[in-house]
């Protein structure tokens, strides 16, 4: 069981992967169902979806940082790590961090108040890395650096930072551990246009060839300026999972939940999905979307499987419509 | 009409976050203010609403003067705005339930009578199904609170609406049910709007005319 890694194999391989909490009464509320999905180095997969579909307790669950009452099902593979079953001293050592830079959603939050962004990115090379004590000063300034944060900031605190700046110090400190995934969570909530794009192109930078980027979002426009591929969540299932050209360009989604989100973007129809996403704990038996969905029809009372990357029982007419 | 003169505001005196701007909305019209964050508009946005008092300048409010602001706002100017933020989970009280926040200013401003009705009514066009409705904060997600947060700020029918970056945490679907909301109300009522916020595409699409920032005649202090 001891195959090392090899350049060609996924970073990530999610395979089955649900989460449902356990509530009073014995009730559960099933917040991820049966996600499957595979990232390639180099890769950029966006995983998008309105909140409370699910998209962030999937982010939990690979960083090990589930509530008590939660319970999985599934793999998550990581570098031979089942992330689902590590336990917690083994997710806090060689996890996160180290093979998943977490870029998080609100910088600003994610830094510590009282202390320098010299001293926190300090404080993780010691931590994360075996440089040699006299050289952690140098390997500091360096992760600034990569990140793209300006030297003359370091002795800041992070209230002296401006959106921009903080988003960027979270980043360096997220690369440090020169994690194989990369996993940003709502990178780019509340920061402006040109400073979205500035981020999400930063971090498909650092993506590059060797690392994996998991970009879980609410921006559509984010995910098409740099994912290769989307993952579309509704109600805690992965209901479409397309090549990012052919889902934003030509032919287009092809769930109807998908197709009715884009629809719904300022530059296109602008018009909402009338109704709103079912209880996770209430989930129905058949298609989640079935409510809300105007090509629903009785075969719709049956799950429909994800099938060639599309979970719906008429993808294709909803494509033609 | 709403018009904001010359205002000067900030949370310093000596150093007030914007200078002499001014920004008139007609009755019935939809101005979108654009603008990066942190610049202000956020501040005006309050000012405008009566929230927050400025250093100088005037708000004057269907051509009477603002007697106050916050709580000493007269009521009668005070009940003539309805404000959605951008973060709800920040502007709701966490202790009330969904119906409760939706029905508050009802029943601050003695109109209990009316809560059932028009509570009904307004979750009903936001979209919120009555299971919601006895949920508190942290039971739903950022657009549902969004949703019942937009219904409060139209429950005690407003003539001038102000919408400070309201879908900027919201997913493309809600954006859209929560802007049509908004326009329905304004079609039937009649109420101007003030929508301030960073994304060109949205303000344009949304608005009869956007402004940016920078052209407010502002001299900015920073
Ligand atoms: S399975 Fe049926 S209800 Fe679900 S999205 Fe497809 S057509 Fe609509």
């Amino acid at each position: 069981m001891s195959t090392p890694t090899t350049t060609s194999g996924p970073v990530l391989s999610v395979q089955g992967l649900s989460v449902r909490f356990r509530m009073r009464g014995d009730t559960f509320v099933r917040a991820v169902s049966d996600a499957h999905f595979e990232l390639a180095p180099g890769e950029c997969l966006a995983l998008v979806g309105e909140s409370g579909c699910g998209k962030s307790v999937l982010a939990s669950a690979l960083l090990g940082l589930l509530p008590g009452n939660a319970e999985t099902a599934g793999s998550a593979l990581l570098d031979g790590i089942d992330l689902l079953r590590a336990d917690e001293q083994t997710l806090a050592r060689t996890v996160r961090g180290r093979r998943i830079g977490l870029v998080p959603q609100s910088p600003a939050a994610h830094l510590t108040p009282v202390r320098t962004v010299r001293s926190q990115l300090e404080e993780t090379v010691r931590e994360l890395t075996v440089t040699p004590r006299p050289d952690i000063r140098k390997a500091a300034v360096a992760a600034a650096e990569r990140a793209a944060f300006p030297a003359d900031h370091l002795d800041r605190y992070p209230h002296e930072l401006s959106g921009g700046l903080a988003q960027r110090a979270a980043t360096a400190l997220a690369l440090i551990g020169d994690a194989p995934l990369l996993l940003a969570d709502e990178p780019t909530t509340g920061l402006d246009r040109d400073l979205v794009e500035r981020t999400v192109d930063e971090l498909k930078r650092h993506t590059g060839d060797t690392r994996a980027l998991l970009m879980i979002t609410h921006d559509l426009a984010a995910a098409e300026r740099i994912a290769d591929r989307i993952a579309v969540m509704y109600a805690g299932r992965i209901v479409e999972q397309a090549d990012a050209r052919a889902f934003f360009g030509e032919p287009g989604p092809r769930h109807p939940y998908a197709r009715g989100l884009l629809n719904a973007l300022p530059e296109r129809e602008f018009t909402p999905i009338p109704g709103l996403p079912p209880e996770l704990a209430d989930l129905p038996d058949g298609c989640a979307f079935a409510p809300r969905c105007t090509s629903a029809t009785d075969a719709c009372e049956v799950l429909p499987p994800l099938d060639s990357g599309v979970a719906c029982h008429h993808a294709l007419e909803a494509q033609r419509a | 009409m709403l018009e904001l003169q010359d205002v000067t505001a900030g949370y310093e005196r000596r150093a007030p976050v914007f200078r002499a701007v001014s920004l008139s909305v007609a009755p019935g019209e939809a101005v979108g203010l654009l603008g990066p964050s942190g610049c202000g508009k956020s501040t005006l946005a309050r000012v405008a609403a009566l929230l927050h008092r400025p250093d100088s300048g005037r708000v004057i409010i269907d051509g009477t003067p603002a007697g106050g602001w916050r709580h000493r706002a007269p009521r009668a100017q005070r009940t003539a705005f309805g404000v959605v933020f951008q973060q709800p989970r920040l502007s709701a009280d966490p202790r009330l339930r969904l119906a409760d926040l939706v029905a508050e200013p009802l029943r601050a401003n003695g109109r209990s009578a009316e809560v059932t009705e028009t509570v009904r009514k307004l979750t009903a066009r936001v979209g919120l199904g009555a299971e919601l409705l006895g949920r508190r904060p942290h039971e739903v997600s950022d657009g549902q609170l969004q949703r019942a947060c937009l219904a409060r700020a139209l429950v005690l029918g407003p003539r001038w609406l102000v919408c400070d970056e309201m879908t900027a945490m919201l997913d493309a679907s809600t954006t859209a049910a929560l802007v049509a909301v908004v326009e329905e109300y304004r079609a039937e009522s009649g109420a101007g709007l003030l929508a301030v916020g960073h994304d060109r595409v949205l303000l344009e699409r949304w608005c009869d005319r956007t402004v940016q920032w920078g052209g407010l005649g502002a001299s900015l202090t920073k």
